[in-house]
């Protein structure tokens, strides 16, 4: 067994901290402010290739492995939640699915620009009225001829503005049973009969752009269909498993995040005649943050060990996102009273942490989901079958190869 | 053309320097970097490959123990050809006069050597005197504070820059070979590369000692060097007060600041 990094994955979180350190940090409470999507940091991120880090270099992207993609999240979100949301349905949701499932012209044509940064990429699964209930969407694909013909509404879609591809679930056989009648497609932008905006409101990540899709009679070729008909439950479950593996890291990298500001500010600030970090109170709260940062980030290591081995992950990618989210909304509460009536304000960062942890625990399967998953598989209601695609493990030669 | 840039390990700079009474200098377990200002040099010596269209190499050299490898490791990140580590236990206590004897060995073991660049200075010693050392036991053109590369001939062997210095600039044409000194504002270092990491993390790095650079160890080293070191002492903490002036506009904010700034005989 070795805990150790690489020498190689130590400078992949030392440039994506820079990066974000350098570029991001000083503005992004503005944009958090206004509310308003910081675009140039996600043009940053693809002139740098971060948006294509675990893409295979023949595909356009950067050839590093599943670890340093959890890495780059976790440095990511320790600057601000929108950043790895990006990473969250660019990389985790939609370009690993087409990774997985595409075929080889499909890699070309879709993954290619995603890894490179050139086009963005979106996953279109929730609805206003489904979300923890995938199987009860209500968006439909009709087939005609060989295109398809979809109708129906996404909503809570990271990047809808902004995205230039949506893998998009949609009801192929409203009779069959409701996860077997589901299927994947790519949506491009440009396809006619597609509407996008922004929601606003949102308690956190704002500077990030979460909105809706609206698809209204838009022909889909047959060549834009990911995965056979029907099976996109099961494509929409194995990317959750990649996207959920960002979030376990960027949760991580949150907590972090708090940790440090907390740190700082209780070694600082005075009350009864000492730093507040000599009251035993607040030691508490800051070891408590230091646990949670150590079992998050073994959590979400083992979880990118096992996609470089080609395991499936399923659980242990589920506890990893559910035990980090939840943690990093505790460590940013904390973070929070320990800064007192200053972190209540957004001069400090740690206002923002609270309202930006709140959405992992909702998004991408619910704390409560991720219970029913994990007891599930316990009480052996639940079991892995093989998929007619996996992850294909990480091989350096393979990834690094040109063509 | 062949570029050689000197580089140099140094504590990161958010590291906490403490000094024992002894007065033995301790970074703690701050992480070793490059020195942030050779990132500059090494971004300046990429940047006028890429203008030559690439027909240049760039050699990233340090003079340093095992440690030394990170800064080099990060040059070949960014994109320079190859990196050397100079280290004998001999060269340990080397001052700037010393350090820049082994340099200079260095360079001319390399060879048909056309631009060497530094960065301004080093962010834990802070002397700035080893650029112009090495260029004078070199006898190349020493262009320090240099903000812009101008002009540069290979063919014709020159080099023509911009130096930014207290009265203003400065535009001063020298023959090739030179050594520049870099200063923040040439350019805008860019980050290591996947690739480059990738290249950075496999590459072979060869250490040349003394010996292999074929340098006098009485001229290296503690015995070697000029400087000693007579008393060794933290800097005093710094004692300051930050005042936010709040006005209801702008003009009547900076009405305050320059009557305040007056009062205290700063303007």
């Amino acid at each position: 067994m070795d805990f150790s990094l690489t020498p190689e994955h130590e400078m992949v979180v030392r440039m994506v901290r820079d990066f974000a350190e350098k570029e991001v940090a000083p503005w992004v409470k503005e944009y958090d402010r206004a509310h308003r999507p910081f675009v140039r940091a996600i043009e940053r991120m693809a002139e740098l290739g971060i948006l294509g880090i675990c893409i295979p270099v023949r595909y356009g992207g950067q050839g590093m492995d599943y670890i340093s993609l959890g890495l780059a999240c976790e440095e990511l979100e320790r600057v601000d939640t929108f950043l790895r949301v990006v990473m969250s349905v660019h990389v985790g949701l939609n370009s690993l699915g087409i990774f997985q499932w595409g075929t080889e012209e499909q890699k070309h044509r879709f993954l290619v620009p995603q890894a490179r940064g050139e086009r963005w990429a979106a996953f279109g699964l929730t609805e206003p009225g489904a979300g923890s209930d995938v199987a009860a969407i209500t968006a439909t694909a009709r087939r005609e001829g060989d295109v398809y013909i979809l109708n129906g509404e996404k909503m809570w879609i990271s990047m809808a503005s902004l995205a230039h591809h949506f893998l998009v679930f949609a009801r192929t056989d409203p009779k069959a049973p409701p996860h077997q009648g589901i299927t994947a497609f790519i949506v491009e932008r440009e396809m006619k009969g597609i509407t996008t905006g922004d929601l606003h409101g949102k308690l956190g990540i704002r500077a990030g752009s979460t909105g809706w899709i609206a698809m209204n009679n838009v022909e889909v070729p047959e060549g834009n269909r990911l995965g056979e008909e029907g099976e996109g439950f099961k494509i929409a479950m194995s990317c959750l498993d990649n996207g959920r593996y960002t979030i376990g890291a960027g949760a991580t990298g949150l907590i972090r995040a708090c940790l440090e500001a907390s740190v700082r500010y209780a070694l600082e600030r005075r009350t009864f005649g000492r730093p507040i970090a000599e009251h035993q109170l607040v030691q508490q709260m800051i070891a408590r943050m230091r646990r949670d940062y150590e079992i998050g980030r073994l959590l979400y290591l083992r979880a990118g060990w096992l996609k470089n081995q080609g395991v499936r992950n399923t659980w242990q990618t589920s506890m990893a996102k559910w035990f980090a989210t939840e943690a990093s909304f505790a460590a940013a509460s904390d973070a929070v009273q320990i800064h007192g009536a200053y972190g209540y304000s957004d001069e400090y960062d740690v206002e923002r942490f609270l309202r930006n942890a709140k959405g992992a625990c909702i998004y991408e399967g619910t704390t409560q989901i991720h219970e029913l998953i994990q007891a599930q598989y316990v009480l052996g209601y639940r079991q892995d079958k093989p998929l007619r695609c996996e992850l294909p493990p990480y091989d350096p030669e393979e990834w690094q190869r040109e063509a | 053309m062949h570029i050689v840039v000197c580089t140099k390990q140094t504590p990161d700079s958010a590291a906490k320097l403490t000094v024992d009474a002894a007065g033995h200098v301790s970074w703690g377990d701050s992480p070793i970097v490059i020195n942030p200002w050779d990132e500059y040099a090494v971004e300046e010596a990429l940047l006028i490959k890429e203008r030559l269209g690439g027909n240049a190499t760039v050699t990233v050299i340090s003079m340093g123990p095992e440690a030394a490898l990170e800064a080099l490791k990060h040059a070949i990140a960014m994109g320079a050809d190859e990196g050397i580590r100079i280290w004998d236990p001999a060269f340990e206590g080397s001052d700037t006069l010393a350090t820049s004897y082994v340099l200079a060995k260095a360079i001319e073991k390399i060879g048909d050597v056309d631009l060497v660049l530094f960065g301004k200075s080093a962010i834990d010693s802070q002397t700035g005197q080893t650029p112009v050392e090495v260029a004078r036991r070199l006898g190349f053109s020493p262009l320090t504070y240099v903000i812009r590369i101008a002009e540069l001939d290979p063919v014709g062997k020159s080099i023509t820059v911009e130096r930014l210095l207290e009265q203003g600039r400065q535009v001063v044409k020298a023959p090739l070979p030179a050594v520049i000194g870099t200063i923040k504002g040439i350019n805008e270092p860019r980050y290591p590369s996947f690739m480059g990491i990738r290249k950075a993390t496999r590459a072979q790095y060869p250490v040349w000692s003394a010996a292999d650079i074929g340098a006098d160890l009485a001229k290296v080293g503690a015995v070697g060097s000029g400087v000693r070191w007579t008393r060794i002492f933290p800097p005093p903490a710094r004692e300051g007060r930050a005042e936010i002036i709040q006005a209801e506009t702008v003009e009547e904010t900076v009405r305050i600041l320059v009557d305040k700034l007056m009062a205290e005989k700063v303007i």
